[in-house]
């Protein structure tokens, strides 16, 4: 069994350290491989790929609990601070676990869509290629110990990604990957400025040496400013968000849902390393404030924008918006009396939000990827009947939105009953009124989608081609392994407080559940666009008269947020929010005592 | 004060002015034209530094292939110039620069705070140089003691490939990449196509061998290598390879594929992934660094010369 905190302290290789070496090579030798080979034997050298990582997950899995703290691995026999250790903790492998479920799910569902034939031979070659990449890429950071291996992590991962974004080729989705790739390097930039900061400091950039080494100098600030900053801008924090709506909603589906569901979460690990493992004294209760407060504005305005999108690709990528917000919540939550970061109940549930957000929004894009090639297009409005004609989409939509409003058993609901808990303990009410406040806006935007989907058909007709049965399975399988997450040992990797989210199926834990799911349809009530049918609506038409002056005044805040948004996804704002962050979080710091 | 320092003061204006000059200027090729002297004037201070490694890199990247790239959408963009004359308004102007101003003011403070003299591990690579037989620093750090970071940016230059031949049509994939260049055969450009690549490939060469124990190495005698192809192309001498071509790719992924191949056997013969052993260190990184120069050099053309945009007959 793993310490409730573990701590990456070894300066040895550990039994099993070849394994953490083997799940980067893996995917990387697929690469390399698939490269060569090309066109016709790219899918297959992917499938070989995948399998052989997958295996080696599980194998990380096994071997954690048993050794005595975090596995480690020296590059070379080279130990810090002259080379470079790879070391898998609680947190490494709960996230490899996870990326590797997602990587499997979407392979199958991209079977179908990118078959190695002659018509489509160039998005294929890509599509393989840089899904590896994309793999190797985020087991280089949950298990790189050293920043600037980190760096190299985030270089590969941006140049996996960005052409993921324009695989269609269509000028729109140039234009987004094109925003994409800019702003990621912006973020690139600022964070090799801090990590060349820390060394100067500090002559190393080993995770371990420097946590023992760094303190509250003013180029320390500097630096973590800086680098907070640069990873906020890759992870499309708010106000953040300018390249993440086009570029995830314009991608193949199978793409979206390996952008939205872990490629953001490349570069939020990489904060929760530098707050928790670098630097867990240095930020200060300000700092963890600002970055909740910014959490807590993406969760408004992401689920407020999504209500008032017309497609549903577009509604799911403000949700993703949304819930990035959800993920910053846990920083104030795990502030501790002592003035540090503490590895606690706050810190798991923040990384089991991360874990069951990346598979819930995954299986949400897959469903919505079938329903975009079964009916051709993907507005909301259109969507009357397709609960009909793919009741397992629907069905996968729903689980997948469940899990993502916290309902018991999922991975959600239990990170909402951790950060609550840790809350509860801090005497920090309003994280919990914004945590509450999450699920309900979640609820809403779920809600919304399902009940265009189950009107009965208008005049709308498929004119797309139907969606492999394959594509609906792994989107239902991977919503339901969302949903399951409850299940699962976390104890074994995760500081789980004792008592912790015990309750998962009680008569308590099920009316927690009604709040989400009441409060939402009363949101997408009042916030919603709504175009049903207009012989559905009829029905409802007294209903509708009596609330019609409250939606109109919350339809009011509503455009406004709406304006807000778009005067943000402009590049000079955006760029200018970018250096203010940076400076807002360097004089929070230094305000700390 | 003396001459040198003089020669740095004036330097340090220059870097500065142009930086500014390439920043504010209104046409995208003056501004492209500014930003390659600007790489070159940079290479000189880092020559100034003592960071030959460095200068030579950014020399050749920064001044010499980056400006060819840039060059090149510099006279795409032409037509399209008149379109993208909106300027921010004038609060938002201001706000930039006063943020901008800030950030460079925190980043110089910071600098001039840091402990002097600096923390480093340069005394400890120096004594760990037994370890490969070779004397020049940066090689041993980027070969042997941070091998994994180099290896994997070499994955980064394919993907960078990959990512640039997705944006071709799906009519043109598997062809060549970039227009099939014509030169006048008696041309000036022709007469350096001919006369200039011998010589290249000698010093591109030389750099790489010379990178064992003094500043040079693979990179930067890829780029040089690079340069003296795309020379060729640019002549109308040689064509670029179809991108279908497996020979080619081979090619592409010989540096980084070496590297692994390298690694894996230290992981199940030797002590650990990416473990020499001290007696055979030298000629496996050589080897491995005689791959990479023709990687890097391939690649380096090959990201220069685009998407593929004709199909192969």
């Amino acid at each position: 069994m793993l310490s409730p905190a573990p701590a990456l302290d070894a300066m040895t290789s550990s039994p099993g350290g070849s394994l953490l070496v083997l799940s980067i090579v893996v995917p990387v030798a697929g690469v390399l491989v698939a490269f060569v080979l090309g066109d016709r034997y790219v899918r297959l050298v992917a499938y070989v790929a995948i399998l052989l990582g997958s295996a080696i997950t599980l194998a990380i899995l096994v071997a954690l609990p048993q050794s005595k703290g975090p596995i480690v691995y020296l590059l070379g026999t080279w130990s810090p601070p002259l080379g470079i250790a790879l070391r898998a903790d609680g947190l490494s492998a709960v996230m490899l676990a996870a990326t590797a479920a997602v990587i499997c799910a979407v392979a199958a569902f991209a079977a179908a869509d990118f078959p190695p034939t002659a018509t489509k031979t160039r998005a294929s070659f890509a599509f393989w290629i840089l899904l590896l990449a994309i793999w190797g890429a985020l087991n280089t950071i949950f298990l790189g110990g050293d920043l600037f291996t980190l760096y190299v992590a985030l270089e590969l991962l941006t140049f996996a990604a960005v052409p993921l974004v324009s695989l269609e080729g269509r000028a729109d989705t140039l234009w987004a990957a094109m925003q994409y790739l800019l702003f990621a390097l912006l973020g690139s930039v600022l964070y090799l400025l801090g990590t060349a900061l820390l060394y100067g400091l500090h002559g190393t950039l080993d995770i371990v040496l420097l946590s023992h080494r760094v303190s509250a100098q003013p180029a320390a600030l500097a630096a973590a400013a800086l680098m907070t900053a640069g990873l906020l801008a890759k992870t499309a924090l708010f106000p953040l968000h300018l390249w993440l709506p086009p570029a995830h909603a314009g991608a193949p589906s199978a793409a979206s849902a390996i952008l939205s569901g872990l490629v953001v979460k490349g570069s939020f690990f990489i904060v929760v390393r530098l707050w928790f493992n670098v630097m867990p004294g240095l930020p200060g209760f300000a700092a963890t404030q600002l970055l909740a407060v910014l959490g807590a504005a993406a969760i408004v305005l992401g689920s407020v924008v999504a209500l008032r999108q017309q497609r549903l690709k577009l509604l799911i990528a403000y949700s993703t918006l949304a819930q990035i917000g959800y993920l910053f919540l846990m920083f104030p939550l795990a502030f501790g009396s002592s003035g540090k970061l503490e590895s606690g109940g706050a810190l798991a549930g923040g990384l089991l939000q991360a874990v069951s957000h990346a598979t819930a929004k995954a299986a949400m894009f897959m469903a919505a990827g079938s329903i975009y090639a079964t009916l051709g297009q993907d507005r909301i409005s259109g969507l009357g009947g397709v609960g009909r004609i793919l009741p397992i989409s629907v069905l996968a939509f729903a689980l997948s939105g469940l899990a993502l409003m916290g309902l018991p058993p999922g991975g959600a609901y239990l990170a909402k009953e951790l950060l609550l808990q840790a809350a509860a303990e801090q005497g920090q009410w309003w994280w919990a009124v914004v945590l509450h406040a999450g699920g309900i806006f979640t609820g809403a935007y779920v809600v919304l989608v399902l009940a265009h989907a189950m009107v009965p058909a208008g005049r709308q007709t498929t004119s797309g081609s139907a969606a492999p049965r394959i594509q609906e399975v792994a989107a239902l399988a991977l919503a339901l392994c969302s949903l399951l997450l409850g299940f699962l040992p976390w104890e074994a990797y995760l500081p789980i407080p004792l008592g912790g989210g015990s309750d998962k199926l009680g008569f308590a834990a099920l009316s927690k559940a009604l709040l989400p799911l009441l409060g939402g349809a009363m949101v997408a009530i009042l916030l919603g666009r709504w175009e049903l049918p207009p012989e559905h609506l009829s029905r409802w038409k007294a209903f509708l008269e009596a609330i019609d002056p409250v939606r109109r005044a919350a339809l009011a805040p509503s455009d406004l947020i709406g304006r807000c948004d778009d005067v943000l996804r402009q590049w000079p704002t955006a760029c200018i929010c970018l250096l203010s962050l940076a400076a807002l979080f360097a004089a929070s710091m230094l305000a700390s005592p | 004060m003396s001459v040198a320092t003089a020669f740095e003061i004036v330097l340090a204006a220059v870097v500065l002015g142009l930086g500014i000059w390439t920043t504010a200027v209104r046409e995208t090729y003056s501004a492209t034209v500014g930003f390659v002297a600007y790489g070159l004037l940079v290479a000189l201070v880092w020559v100034r530094l003592d960071a030959v490694d460095v200068a030579l890199t950014e020399a050749a990247i920064g001044g010499g292939l980056g400006g060819v790239l840039l060059l090149g959408a510099a006279a795409r963009l032409r037509n399209t110039e008149l379109v993208l004359t909106e300027a921010p308004g004038k609060a938002t102007q201001v706000a930039a620069a006063v943020l901008a101003a800030l950030t460079g003011a925190a980043l110089a403070g910071a600098v001039l705070l840091l402990p002097d003299p600096a923390p480093t591990l340069a005394p400890t690579v120096v004594e760990h140089a037994w370890a490969t037989g070779m004397t020049n620093p940066v090689t041993n750090v980027l070969m042997a003691f941070r091998a994994m970071d180099t290896m994997l940016e070499k994955v980064v230059l394919l993907l960078a490939i990959v990512g640039v031949w997705s944006l071709a049509t799906d009519g043109a994939w598997g062809g060549h990449p970039g227009p099939r260049h014509r030169a006048d055969p008696h041309g000036v450009l022709v007469f350096l196509a001919r006369l200039l690549p011998p010589v290249g490939i000698v010093v591109g060469i030389y750099i790489l061998w010379t990178g064992a124990n003094h500043p040079g190495g693979a990179f930067q005698g890829g780029a040089i290598l690079a340069s003296m192809w795309l020379l060729t192309i640019m002549a109308g001498l040689t064509d670029t390879p179809p991108v279908s071509s497996r020979r080619w790719r081979l090619v592409l992924v010989a540096g980084p594929g070496l590297f692994l191949v390298v690694g894996l056997a230290g992981l199940w013969l030797g002590a650990a992934f990416l473990a020499y052993p001290p007696a055979q260190a030298k000629p496996l990184i050589l080897g491995i660094e005689v791959a990479m120069i023709l990687t890097i050099a391939v690649t380096l053309g090959l990201l220069i010369a685009g998407a593929p945009e004709r199909s192969v007959k």
